[in-house]
């Protein structure tokens, strides 16, 4: 029917790449400083892991759901 | 439980952020984190917005979604503040036999829909639970489940705003009215713009933010506890004589932290709560009946079962975390009255705040937001549904145009809104937020289980007998309310203990109103005269002709995945026995 041309997928890609460059870049930004959040378990650098972890997590989804690049079936299905 | 007057409940809402200092201070990459979010939610509403040119695409969202956004959607709906805050307050208060309402208390009425319901619902093409009350029953029985769904809505709906604030309160000290209507704005925009293909859209979205945001606090909660063996041996220290982590073994007594016996799990949770709420609250099975086809709609609710079986990791594994390291949180009638304390209910922002710095607490807090807006646009999309469908065309404007209800739809959406912002101010006075959520469910939703599930599978069910069976059922649920509210000695007749505690009482009560409804439906059908198979068609077990599915590989058989997801559901309850 090609209602809807974006994937609900690709947005969840967006999403989280955006999420995992922001937090992934501020973890790394505190591992360089030295100096990080006053948090339980700060040594364990969890913005780095976490926000790496979305950020390859959602370049994959961007990567396969890109517009344009879909099945030929109803565009939202993402399938 | 108490409801506050009116006035005293907004006062009380009013005076909360002069009593608490807030927990934390957002960084400016937090912001920007949310913003992205809100961003998002709007720029869907609006791309989807020329796609809703019928009732059918606005109501239904075309019915044209695979199994999986079915499915994701269908669970992200009821992962409103109920999931992420009151269940978290709950294994706080009950321990681990909170996770009874994610595994006996959904898990096998979710496969039910799934194999044995979802059929009727499809095939009939009804528009709403309501509307097959309509066919099978008649009009008065649909009129009379519209309006207590309506109400039923809305209360929710207040319930979710009332959540978010408190977070955005204890978190971050945001006035209370401020996070109330930002919230509601945004859902209402992106509900009338993009209808339920929009809802759908940001649920599945909300689903996976949920847990890229909640996800981190258990985990790091273990490695802070030392494992599940270590978070165990610190209950026990703190909590001595106490059991929060077994799902079955205190149960065959009331002596237990819910102070509930397994029956009431079983049958009051497990049976009428559970199978009345998966099975015909409309608010999820909206979600299903937009599915592209009968597979898809009844794969949907299996897919859902296998995601709803881990939700208590990032749910009930925290509230039992802070039964651990935080062993101090008091009821919120206490907190409210202790300089400095914290209350139970507020026990997933402070695990929040505990882990997460810059970037991660802004995260969190979006996931808690995507909770309360997913659980919002459910409420507000199923409300706008029935009241466009089953009340307003079906009592009030019988032969419009299909483009006057689109236009209903819409400003029905904002309707629902503004009436969940009224009832949000109610919810302010009560010990734990799902307490109230599971009294609301008896009220409702289990006489309605009756109707429903004796009009799929018994013929000989007739109209005036499931009219009468769902009035007394409701009425049965609201009268033992107000008795035990007037006279407390009454629970050890509702409940069959005095020591049974307000969720048990709910278990109970839920369980009595089913059982009048069911007795009062076949009663009176045994003798009213019932419907000929011609007019069951499509609607009843026995009298309909199912379409032929082609065959599938089994790994797209829905009965396969559903025996997966069942052997799992066994597996978990023995691990944790």
């Amino acid at each position: 029917m090609g209602k809807t041309d974006i994937s609900i997928w690709y947005f969840n890609g967006l999403l989280l790449t955006a999420y995992g460059l922001m937090i992934g870049g501020y973890g790394i930004y505190e591992l360089v400083r030295g100096q990080t959040a006053p948090v339980v378990l700060a040594h364990l650098h969890a913005p780095v892991w976490w926000g790496g972890g979305m950020l390859i997590l959602g370049l994959f989804y961007c990567i396969r759901f890109a517009p344009g690049k879909r099945k030929p079936q109803p565009a939202h299905q993402g399938e | 439980m108490r409801i506050a007057p009116h006035g005293n409940a907004l006062a009380a809402l009013l005076l909360i952020p002069a009593q608490h200092q807030r927990m934390a201070h957002l960084a400016p990459l937090d912001f920007a984190v949310i913003a992205v979010y809100f961003a998002m939610v709007i720029f869907i509403g609006f791309y989807l917005k020329q796609r809703n040119d019928t009732s059918e695409e606005f109501f239904l969202a075309g019915r044209e979604m695979t199994a999986w956004i079915a499915g994701l959607s269908f669970i992200s709906a009821n992962m409103g503040s109920l999931e992420l805050m009151g269940w978290a307050a709950a294994s706080y208060q009950y321990g681990i036999l909170a996770a009874h309402a994610y595994w006996i208390g959904a898990i096998p009425a979710m496969l039910f829909l799934g194999l044995v319901m979802m059929p009727f619902y499809y095939v009939s093409r009804t528009h709403s639970v309501p509307g097959y009350l309509k066919l099978r029953f008649g009009e008065s029985s649909r009129l009379l489940a519209a309006i207590s769904f309506a109400v039923m809505t809305v209360l929710m709906s207040g319930i979710n705003m009332y959540a978010m604030a408190l977070v955005m309160k204890v978190v971050l000290g945001w006035n209370i009215n401020f996070s109330i209507w930002v919230s509601s704005v945004t859902v209402a925009s992106y509900v009338a713009l993009g209808g339920l293909r929009s809802a759908i859209f940001n649920e599945v979205l909300q689903f996976v933010l949920i847990w890229a945001g909640a996800l981190l606090i258990p985990i790091l909660g273990l490695i802070e506890t030392h494992g599940w063996t270590g978070m165990r041996a610190r209950i026990a220290q703190n909590f001595p004589g106490q059991d929060f982590t077994h799902l079955w073994h205190g149960l065959g007594t009331f002596n237990n932290p819910m102070g509930v016996h397994w029956t009431g799990i079983v049958f009051g949770m497990g049976l009428v709560i559970s199978f009345g709420y998966w099975t015909t609250d409309f608010l999820v099975i909206q979600r299903v009946l937009s599915a592209k086809n009968l597979r898809a709609a009844q794969m949907a609710p299996v897919i859902g079962a296998a995601f709803k079986m881990l939700v208590p990791v990032i749910v009930i594994l925290p509230g039992m975390i802070a039964l651990a390291l935080l062993p101090h949180l008091l009821p919120e009638s206490v907190a409210a009255q202790t300089p400095g304390a914290y209350s139970y209910n507020e026990v997933l922002p402070l695990m929040l705040v505990r882990y997460c710095g810059p970037g991660l607490l802004g995260l969190g807090i979006t996931a808690l937001i995507a909770g309360f807006m997913s659980g919002m646009a459910g409420n507000v999309s199923a409300f706008s549904a029935v009241w466009t469908y089953d009340i307003y065309q079906a009592q009030i404007n019988k032969r419009a145009a299909d483009h006057h209800y689109v236009v209903v739809g819409r400003w029905s959406t904002i309707l629902g809104v503004l009436a969940s912002i009224g009832a949000a101010y109610l919810v302010m006075q009560f010990a734990s937020i799902m307490d109230y959520a599971q009294a609301l469910f008896s009220f409702f939703i289990a006489p309605l289980f009756g109707t429903v599930i004796l009009g799929m599978l018994w013929k000989r069910a007739t109209s005036a007998g499931g009219f009468w069976g769902l009035l007394s059922g409701t009425l049965t649920s609201v009268g033992l309310y107000l008795w035990v509210h007037f006279n407390p000695a009454a629970l050890a007749h509702v409940a069959f203990s005095v020591h049974a505690k307000m969720m048990a009482e709910n278990f109970y009560r839920a369980l009595w109103a089913w059982s009048v409804c069911i007795l009062v439906t076949v009663v009176v059908s045994l003798g009213t005269t019932p419907k000929t198979d011609a007019e069951l068609n499509g609607l009843v077990y026995g009298a309909t002709v199912l379409p032929r599915q082609e065959a599938v590989p089994l790994y797209k058989n829905h009965w396969f995945w559903a025996a997966v997801v069942m052997i799992l559901f066994l597996m978990v309850n023995v691990v944790f026995w």
